[in-house]
């Protein structure tokens, strides 16, 4: 290696040692340890750790559960509002529409989440739907339903962008195509838009759930202390129990469940974008 | 001086005939230096005012939420230049994680009586030098208080009591039609009539020592038998709950929460605004605790640190701590300087028969690994 691709490449590969190697290992070491009598890390040898991972199956269950509702609602809301953007919408209505969905997230994750829960309480909506008279009684906040609200509002942008562009990219002609072929509108939607939309489909959902795997402020705002994710976990068994080994072995099981869907997701899109690649040769 | 004058003085500036100081001095620059110096906020060293030469400009505080008059710290930073810079905490395990993990910079910080012992066995604290705190008298407070900021077989103090008051919960007396008493009260209306309508500390000393007052087991049991049965009582109303948090006034003041597990000082700040509110002192006892202010043994302002101590020492500035929060004093002479309306205040100074049974936390509660897993467990429960 040359000296200036060394000293070019250098600063990357300190951080990834520095900041991810180096406490991966840690943590890998700590989740083989011990719990110290006044807390932290004792070094030991046992897989106690590992063997009491099943008392906290409710916090992977509910991230996994409520991070794929929160996904799924979000495909439903951002496909849409994606094809409009890509296709329907002029030049000037797209870009007022595209500052619209950015301008929120100007302002701090924290605070846009921390709104709902002034709008969910029960001097809010439900206060609203009672007087309507619509509903007798009803609680939205601290519910799993207001979970995957703070979800899909908060990853919305994340989901959006990335079937944008590949509706974007689509090549008109083929739909014209379609059509000449005598494909009725929703024929040719699912047979030319959706799959060739599909990339863009499976990078933000994947983006979203990948990041909700490690979501803490929601659940922690919008649950009440009462839902909790593996990170709400995470943050107690160091914080609180401080059983540093303990919380280790959950970080790990984390790490391991993430290396799973992410290696699907690599197989998806090479697989996608394979299939992509033979429609349009054979075209 | 007029313009010919500072002009002559500046070209022998200039030419270095005067030095700089006298030219500040015979054109009257210095003098208005110092004086923009002693209006500006204190930002650094240069402008801090003589007296407090040595204390630095920073001071890191960590304490807990709603517990302090900032106009005191106002008026600390207007005396001596410094600067304080606040962290607020939920709870006792969190902030000892921290300064167990290390390289915290936290120099004065607000632990709870039980936690004394393990800071001072870990090293994390030393004892005060009290000839540094002046306005500090032993004679003013209580010696029960005092023994809490103390560790066994030493009589070094190695923090000073802040403020005192007692666990129990606040009722709204508006949405809540029975006479409530106890914890068992407490416990079983949630389950039932008022379910989704109560909440409990996010913190397991005071979660899981009232679900023992339940059983009339002790605050402080670490008994594995008795432990297990609080930790189902606490899973059966786990469902019941609107929230496990330490920041209760928003779900009350909202209406969401009809019934709070809480602490005397929110209570009355709650009831400043919704006169409904009756706080409640279960008949079974529970938790009456003491708060301290302790310095971190290596706090990087310690003379600053020293000096903040000493001045939230003053009575007149503990009256007006307590005017602002609602906690009692310990310090009588402090009491004794609040206004009637207060002293006379029946969640300020419960009744002797409902303080009599209240135990003060021990410190095995912090370090024994059964509880703190057992709230753990309870949290991350379905």
């Amino acid at each position: 290696m040359s000296l200036p691709t060394f000293l070019l490449l250098a600063p990357a590969t300190l951080w990834y040692l520095l900041l991810l190697v180096a406490p991966l290992v840690i943590v890998a070491v700590f989740s083989f340890g011990a719990r110290a009598p006044e807390g932290g890390y004792a070094p030991a040898f046992t897989f106690e750790q590992y063997s009491n991972l099943p008392t906290r199956i409710t916090p992977f269950i509910n991230t996994l559960k409520l991070a794929s509702l929160g996904t799924f609602f979000g495909v439903l809301i951002a496909y849409p509002l994606a094809y409009f953007l890509a296709t329907r919408a002029t030049a000037r209505l797209k870009s007022i529409l595209v500052a619209l969905i950015i301008v929120p997230f100007w302002t701090s994750f924290l605070i846009r989440t921390y709104a709902w829960v002034t709008i969910m309480s029960s001097r809010g909506i439900p206060a609203i739907l009672i007087r309507l008279g619509l509903v007798n009684e009803l609680v939205l906040l601290n519910t799993p339903f207001a979970i995957v609200l703070g979800i899909v509002y908060n990853y919305l942008p994340l989901m959006t962008f990335p079937i944008y562009v590949s509706l974007e990219r689509l090549d008109k002609r083929l739909l014209e195509a379609s059509k000449d072929l005598g494909a009725n509108q929703l024929g040719t939607f699912l047979q030319i838009t959706l799959p060739l939309s599909a990339s863009g489909l499976v990078t933000g959902s994947m983006l979203v759930f990948i990041l909700l795997m490690g979501e803490y402020l929601i659940p922690a705002l919008l649950g009440g202390g009462k839902i909790f994710f593996v990170g709400n976990a995470l943050v107690d068994l160091f914080l609180q129990s401080r059983n540093w080994p303990f919380g280790s072995a959950v970080a790990m099981a984390l790490n391991f469940i993430m290396l799973i869907i992410v290696s699907l997701y690599l197989w998806l899109t090479a697989r996608l974008s394979g299939e992509q690649r033979q429609a349009v040769s054979l075209l | 001086m007029n313009r010919t004058d500072f002009m002559k003085y500046y070209s022998r500036l200039e030419k270095g005939s005067i030095s700089r100081r006298d030219f500040m001095k015979l054109t009257g620059l210095g003098y208005a230096a110092a004086v923009v110096a002693a209006c500006a906020p204190a930002t650094g060293g240069a402008s801090a005012p003589v007296a407090a030469a040595n204390l630095g400009t920073r001071l890191e505080l960590t304490t807990w939420p709603n517990y302090h008059n900032l106009e005191n710290f106002e008026a600390f930073t207007k005396k001596t230049g410094v600067n304080i810079n606040t962290s607020i905490f939920g709870s006792n395990e969190e902030m000892l994680a921290k300064l167990q993990a290390g390289g915290t910079g936290w120099d004065v910080f607000v632990p709870t009586n039980y936690t004394i012992s393990t800071y001072v066995k870990l090293g994390l604290i030393e004892p005060l030098d009290l000839s540094r705190l002046p306005n500090f008298d032993q004679a003013s407070y209580e010696a029960r208080f005092l023994a809490e900021s103390k560790v066994a077989g030493d009589n070094s103090l190695y923090a000073i009591p802040k403020n005192w008051g007692s666990t129990g919960y606040i009722v709204r007396s508006s949405k809540v039609s029975e006479k409530m008493t106890s914890w068992k009260d407490f416990f079983d209306m949630t389950m039932d009539k008022y379910s989704g309508k109560t909440t409990i500390h996010d913190y397991q000393m005071t979660s899981i020592g009232n679900a023992l007052k339940y059983f009339g087991y002790s605050f402080n049991s670490v008994a594995p038998n008795e432990l297990a049965k609080a930790e189902q009582l606490l899973l059966d109303v786990k469902p019941h709950l609107f929230a496990i948090t330490s920041d209760y006034q928003p779900p009350v003041r909202n209406g969401d929460a009809y019934i709070a597990m809480a602490w005397t000082g929110d209570a009355l700040q709650v009831k400043r605004d919704l006169p409904d509110t009756e706080y409640v002192i279960g008949t079974e006892g529970g938790e009456i605790w003491e708060d301290n202010w302790a310095l971190v043994k290596d706090a990087p302002h310690k003379d600053a640190a020293y000096a903040f101590l000493n001045f939230m020492l003053e009575p007149k500035i503990g009256a007006e701590e307590t005017n602002g929060h609602g906690y009692p004093q310990v310090d009588a002479r402090a009491t004794a300087l609040l206004p009637d309306k207060m002293k006379n205040d029946p969640i300020m100074y419960p009744a002797q028969q409902l303080l009599t049974p209240l135990e003060f936390g021990a410190a095995v509660c912090l370090t024994d690994p059964n509880r703190a897993e057992l709230w753990a467990r309870v949290k991350s429960a379905a």
